[in-house]
């Protein structure tokens, strides 16, 4: 417990002096954006990791985040940072109508009930020009030139997510959750009101996700439909930041937030510049290959799959046998396997 | 009326061609119980192919069919082999990780597609793509109509094979239920790799039938995976016959959505009978008839 403590105040020192040891734009854009992911792949992995409800449509929370900032200063001249507070619960309404709809669904059903509800979100989007100006976007001025600002903004967001999930998790409603994810059925005949809770996580994660949208217009400026609402880049990249990590640990999707972010952008820069320029042009590609590797081989995420990664890095380089240690612990991690 | 009646029919003839993309997915769907959401992307390799067939060794795009179908089959036969099956295996808390596969293989593929082709609108022109005939005051577009019939044809035949031969029927086994069929002797691995392929290759036919009409761009496949898992829930998953229906109640759907609404609203129309059908019928088409 002390020795996490102090991992904790050290990490958070890291992140506080971060932009202070780090002057390049550039790295303090990747580190937002990874912040920004630290939020969203967290809400995800709330209601899918947790509560068992695999979403294929948070980017419905994160553009109507996004849209409600975008709106209130495109349309009603105020400043987009209302946004921010209004952006969250303008997501949990639509997680209300989004849960109504798609939790009379279950397990397979459900996933694609959201990948069709993001599809109608993203093509009210472009069609609603009036509203949203359509294709066209919405353009604001950014408040702040210095990235800073914001830089300390998305820590906040991510710190008070990471916050609010830990405590849930420990509270009364995220040993609900958990039951709900195991089996629905036998949580609701010990007395558990599944529909009530999984709304419950569901607003939670819709909440954060909806923060994260309008701060991405104030910090971005810029949206528009194909961006916000975009299945691969913001609900497929939710999942993935969460599964990278390590689904329903509180940690995983923050590491896997810095793992995706770092990895999609060292391939758009084409490794660093190093590389061809076809390279940078196939990041799309990449993201692709990313979402199959990790399938296939990190299934439970870095922070879950530790124990699996560990024995590939101890292996003894000589004879390719496993050390003393990785075997022991192989052993002593899969008693049911053989 | 005539308005009507050519929204009807060009509903109609675009459904056969729905129909034919909705049945391999319910297939797929019904042996794996999953979706794939890389559907419309294999029909997109699909119609890639059969436009280098045309554009290099002038291939009409309807024999182009005899190049696409077994590509693609075999193309997701190596899918199901090399990238879903092995998924089975792997011990997660997420149990939807082989739809998650399908997504990634969609990226992948239309990735590799805009690396090849980039991103241009291309298209197939042949001297019978813009060719009418009339029937009653109704115009019938002929590419069209070749392809409703080819689609019609190629369900008969799928149809046959599912019912009559002994790996359709292994098929059907497996999809009821895998647990009994695998105690009969049926090997599931491979009735799962054989039921992808073949779903590969339905869309295939669909992809080369739709090439003389559409325009071919790498996004394509979007918007048809879409209407694939429309169709899907429409008809009841895994349910064959009501693809067919679910096919054509989509096309008409569209038709008439982009007549009486705007063209804007297309897609739309297939979404929303997508949740209406989630709410009110779940089971789709399937629970009216008990087939």
């Amino acid at each position: 417990m002390k020795r996490n403590q102090i991992i904790n105040a050290v990490l958070a020192l890291v992140f506080l002096l971060f932009p202070l040891a780090v002057t390049s734009d550039y790295y303090r854009h990747l580190a937002i954006l990874a912040l920004m992911w630290v939020v969203i792949g967290g809400s995800w992995n709330l209601l899918a990791g947790y509560t068992g409800q695999i979403s294929f449509g948070h980017a419905i929370f994160f553009g109507t985040g996004a849209y409600a900032a975008g709106i209130l200063a495109d349309k009603l001249g105020l400043s987009a940072w209302w946004g921010l507070a209004l952006g969250g619960p303008a997501a949990v309404l639509m997680g209300l109508v989004i849960g109504f709809i798609c939790f009379r669904l279950r397990g397979p059903y459900f996933a694609l009930a959201t990948i069709a509800a993001g599809e109608i979100c993203r093509l009210i989007a472009v069609n609603w020009e009036s509203m949203t100006n359509g294709m066209v976007g919405i353009l604001l001025i950014q408040s702040f030139r210095s990235k800073v600002p914001y830089y300390y903004l998305a820590l906040a967001l991510a710190g008070a997510s990471l916050l609010v999930f830990s405590l849930v998790m420990k509270s009364k409603w995220g040993f609900y959750f958990v039951s709900i994810r195991e089996d629905q059925d036998a949580a609701e005949s010990l007395g558990i009101n599944a529909s009530l809770y999984k709304n419950l996580s569901l607003a939670i994660s819709a909440f954060f996700t909806g923060t994260a949208g309008a701060f991405y217009m104030n910090y971005m400026a810029f949206i528009d439909p194909e961006v916000v609402f975009s299945l691969p880049y913001i609900s497929i990249m939710a999942i993935l930041v969460a599964i990278i990590g390590g689904v329903a640990t509180i940690w995983g999707p923050a590491v896997g937030a810095f793992i995706m972010v770092g990895i999609q952008e060292t391939f758009r820069s084409a490794i660093f510049g190093l590389a061809p320029k076809w390279v940078s042009q196939s990041h799309a590609l990449v993201f692709g290959l990313i979402v199959i590797f990790v399938i296939l081989y990190l299934a439970n995420g870095v922070v879950g799959d530790w124990p699996k990664i560990k024995r590939l890095l101890v292996r003894s380089p000589k004879t390719g046998d496993a050390t003393w240690l990785s075997l022991k612990r192989g052993k002593s991690e899969r008693p049911s396997e053989g | 009326m005539t308005v009507f009646l050519q929204t009807l029919v060009s509903g109609l003839l675009i459904g056969g061609i729905y129909a034919l993309i909705g049945m391999g997915m319910t297939l797929i769907m019904g042996v794996m119980g999953i979706i794939n959401l890389a559907h419309g992307q294999l029909m997109m390799v699909a119609m890639y192919i059969t436009y280098a067939a045309y554009t290099f060794f002038h291939l009409d795009p309807y024999l182009a069919l005899f190049v696409a179908m077994p590509g693609l089959f075999l193309l997701g036969c190596a899918i199901q082999k090399y990238l879903l099956n092995p998924l089975m295996d792997v011990e997660t808390i997420i149990p939807q990780n082989q739809v998650l596969m399908t997504v990634g293989i969609a990226i992948v593929l239309t990735e590799i597609a805009r690396f090849i082709f980039s991103s241009t609108y291309l298209s197939v022109r042949t001297g019978y793509s813009t060719k009418v005939f009339f029937l009653g005051g109704v115009s019938f577009n002929w590419p069209m109509t070749i392809a409703f019939l080819l689609a019609v044809a190629l369900t008969v035949a799928l149809f046959w094979f599912l019912l009559k031969t002994d790996l359709g029927r292994s098929i059907r086994a497996v999809a009821q239920d895998k647990e009994a069929a695998i105690l009969m002797g049926v090997n599931s691995r491979r009735i799962t790799i054989i039921t992808y392929g073949l779903g590969a290759g339905l869309v295939a036919a669909a992809g080369c039938l739709l090439i003389p009409i559409f325009y071919l761009f790498p996004d394509i496949g979007r918007p048809f995976t879409t209407k694939a898992f429309v169709i899907t829930i429409l008809g009841g998953m895994g349910s064959t016959v009501g693809a067919i229906f679910g096919g054509l109640t989509l096309g008409i759907a569209e038709s008439l959505g982009a007549t009486y609404i705007g063209m804007s609203y297309k897609e739309m129309v297939g979404l929303i009978i997508f949740l209406t059908v989630l709410i009110f019928l779940p089971g789709g088409l399937k629970r009216l008839t008990k087939v």
